[in-house]
């Protein structure tokens, strides 16, 4: 089969890769008619995630056609299904208590040693990521093994098009967990850091959820034009001080709630950020913390803070004594995917919420290096591609 | 002029060893002659067992203590989550051989069950003649809030030329530690999901 394979900082490409076939009795094999590069695919291509080897199928948003099923498997061959990025068990400990993406076994006991050391804790199995959740094969190739295919994939009635629900797998529930990870009350002022895909459908959930004023940050006037479109007020960072800003538009109280769905890469030409975005490049294992920081600091006190942004690595310069001084409450973590899947299927069918917006790019799965390239060079025209192997 | 800067180089060297040293000391002091806590022995900073290194790690696998007792029992389904054991031969009486792929080659470890509480604890020892000295012990408990079984595995063995031999088996990940700590996640996956979870994408890789 064909498949977009990462070889290096910034080196993508399309080859020959085996076939996958069934190897557990859960498992099913899917024709992948739909695929997009996410943002946090830019972190692999970027070269800051570790644990990615030379080879590696890339791509952790994706749907298709089961074209094979294990003995265990709960899907039937024909049947089209959005498989979610996280692969749970749905058995142990965590994934009973809908904690999908911490699931226990589903991440290779070799592969979990070097996220214990890391991060005290191996999480799950994740498509297309790093080896130290999993190393499996992603979903930017003609088919993928899909394992526990009766826990996480969702099957889509006929008639509906990929792109209404393809995004079920990843940046819709990581959207919708960011803006519930805020407790958000009717009235609450939300501020959001980054307008890519998942800070748009945070904006996009949080007003869904009651927020009274959600205030959007970026710098691409294309990507705060589409925040506006959906109901935010935005603020472009180039031109406006943005901590003084958010205590003006909130009655000088501070966000109730705050988003960082920026992560490790910051963009801005902050002090802080520099000196990170330089440790970044060495390889010196630091994530680029600015976004949080502000977050931090621009929030009311005693208000949430939600990180659905990405980090891999460590920190300084945190405002830990903000944190606590102001008696922050703070929630984040992978997208337990599986938790909201069936829901906001239902609120797609029904019309309150539409995803296509986003889609600025489509292109052939032969052609995908170019997405990525744009898609990393051109952040404000290229707000979401999807390839179609 | 030369000589006396040599000699407050040398001043200085003794003194800050001088300091070291009673840091060291004092260090040592405060972790010794302090009651016993409630952790398990082989957490301990500073643990001696002779020859023999120890380790062990508690897993909680949800499933009941009669059904991992039995997965212990059965060669069949050891051969499921040991994955370097290569067979197992049943001796006289409660012995057992194992046979265990190492970076060196095969190891045949000649046990003796030495301890056998249903649904409770089970001990192997290795016998004399034995490639490796070892001793292994499982322990089964009820885990709280009905989350099944915690199970504790246990085991001591004196490495092959010291330390050195330690270090050069941990960092090609075939030490008992390692193996142990993998054994009993591959259980925990088979006992409660069914399949021991790969990201291999053809059966024969």
């Amino acid at each position: 089969m064909r498949a977009l394979t990462w070889h290096g900082r910034h080196d993508v490409r399309v080859e020959n890769a085996p076939d996958p076939e069934i190897v557990n009795p859960r498992d099913a094999i899917i024709e992948v008619t739909s695929t997009a590069i996410c943002g946090s695919d830019l972190h692999l291509y970027d070269g800051v995630i570790p644990g990615v080897a030379k080879g590696d199928i890339l791509g952790h948003e994706f749907m298709g056609r089961v074209v094979e099923t294990g003995p265990k498997s709960t899907l039937q061959k024909g049947q089209r299904v959005v498989v979610p990025f996280t692969i749970s068990c749905g058995s142990c400990f965590f994934c009973k208590a809908s904690l999908y993406s911490a699931c226990d076994n589903s991440n290779p006991v070799e592969k979990q040693d070097a996220s214990e050391m890391l991060y005290g804790h191996a999480m799950s199995g994740l498509f297309g990521y790093s080896h130290l959740t999993g190393g499996y094969p992603g979903g930017q190739a003609e088919y993928v093994r899909v394992p526990f295919s009766d826990v996480g994939p969702i099957v889509v009635p006929d008639g509906v098009p990929d792109e209404q629900v393809l995004f079920l797998s990843d940046i819709l529930p990581t959207g919708w967990m960011a803006a519930e990870n805020c407790d958000i009350e009717p009235g609450d002022t939300v501020a959001v850091w980054g307008c890519g895909p998942v800070g748009l459908f945070a904006v996009q959930s949080a007003l869904l959820m009651g927020a009274g004023k959600v205030i959007a940050i970026d710098h691409y006037p294309h990507r705060l034009d589409l925040a506006r479109k959906l109901g935010a007020e935005v603020i472009d960072f180039k031109q406006t001080h943005v901590l003084e800003a958010l205590m003006e538009m909130s009655g000088g109280l501070g966000p109730d709630a705050v988003i960082d769905a920026v992560g490790m890469e910051s963009h801005g030409f902050a002090p802080d950020n520099l000196l990170d975005s330089a440790k970044q490049r060495f390889g010196m294992g630091a994530d680029s913390a600015h976004a949080l920081r502000m977050a931090l600091m621009a929030v009311r006190k005693g208000g949430r803070v939600s990180v659905p942004g990405v980090y891999g690595g460590m920190a300084d310069k945190f405002p830990l004594g903000a944190l606590m001084e102001k008696g922050l409450q703070i929630r984040t973590g992978q997208t337990h995917v599986q938790r909201y899947t069936k829901e906001l299927m239902h609120r797609i069918m029904e019309g309150e919420i539409d995803t296509t917006f986003l889609i600025s790019h489509r292109l052939p799965l032969e052609e995908a290096a170019r997405g990525y390239r744009n898609f990393h060079d051109q952040q404000n025209e290229w707000t979401k591609v999807v390839l179609t192997p | 002029m030369h000589r006396r800067k040599t000699d407050i180089v040398t001043v200085t060297g003794l003194a800050a060893l001088a300091i070291g040293a009673a840091a060291v000391t004092r260090l040592m002091n405060e972790t010794r002659n302090r009651p016993p806590d409630s952790a398990p022995g082989r957490t301990a900073r500073q643990s001696r067992f002779g020859a023999y290194i120890v380790a062990g790690r508690t897993v909680t696998i949800d499933a009941p203590r009669d059904r991992i007792h039995a997965m212990w029992r059965e060669p069949e389904q050891l051969a499921r989550f040991m994955q370097d054991l290569r067979a197992v031969e049943r001796g006289p009486g409660d012995r057992m051989t194992w046979v265990i792929a190492t970076p060196g080659g095969d190891a045949r470890i000649e046990t003796r069950l030495v301890e056998d509480r249903h649904g409770e604890a089970l001990a192997w020892r290795s016998v004399e003649g034995s490639d490796f000295d070892i001793e292994a012990k499982v322990q089964l408990r009820d885990a709280p809030a009905g989350r099944g079984t915690e199970v504790e595995a246990h085991v001591a063995w004196r490495p092959h030329w010291g330390m050195a031999g330690q270090w050069a088996a941990k960092l090609r990940r075939a030490d008992p530690r390692t193996r142990g700590r993998h054994e009993l996640k591959r259980l925990k996956m088979l006992l409660e999901t069914g399949e021991i979870a790969t990201n291999a994408n053809q059966r024969n890789t």
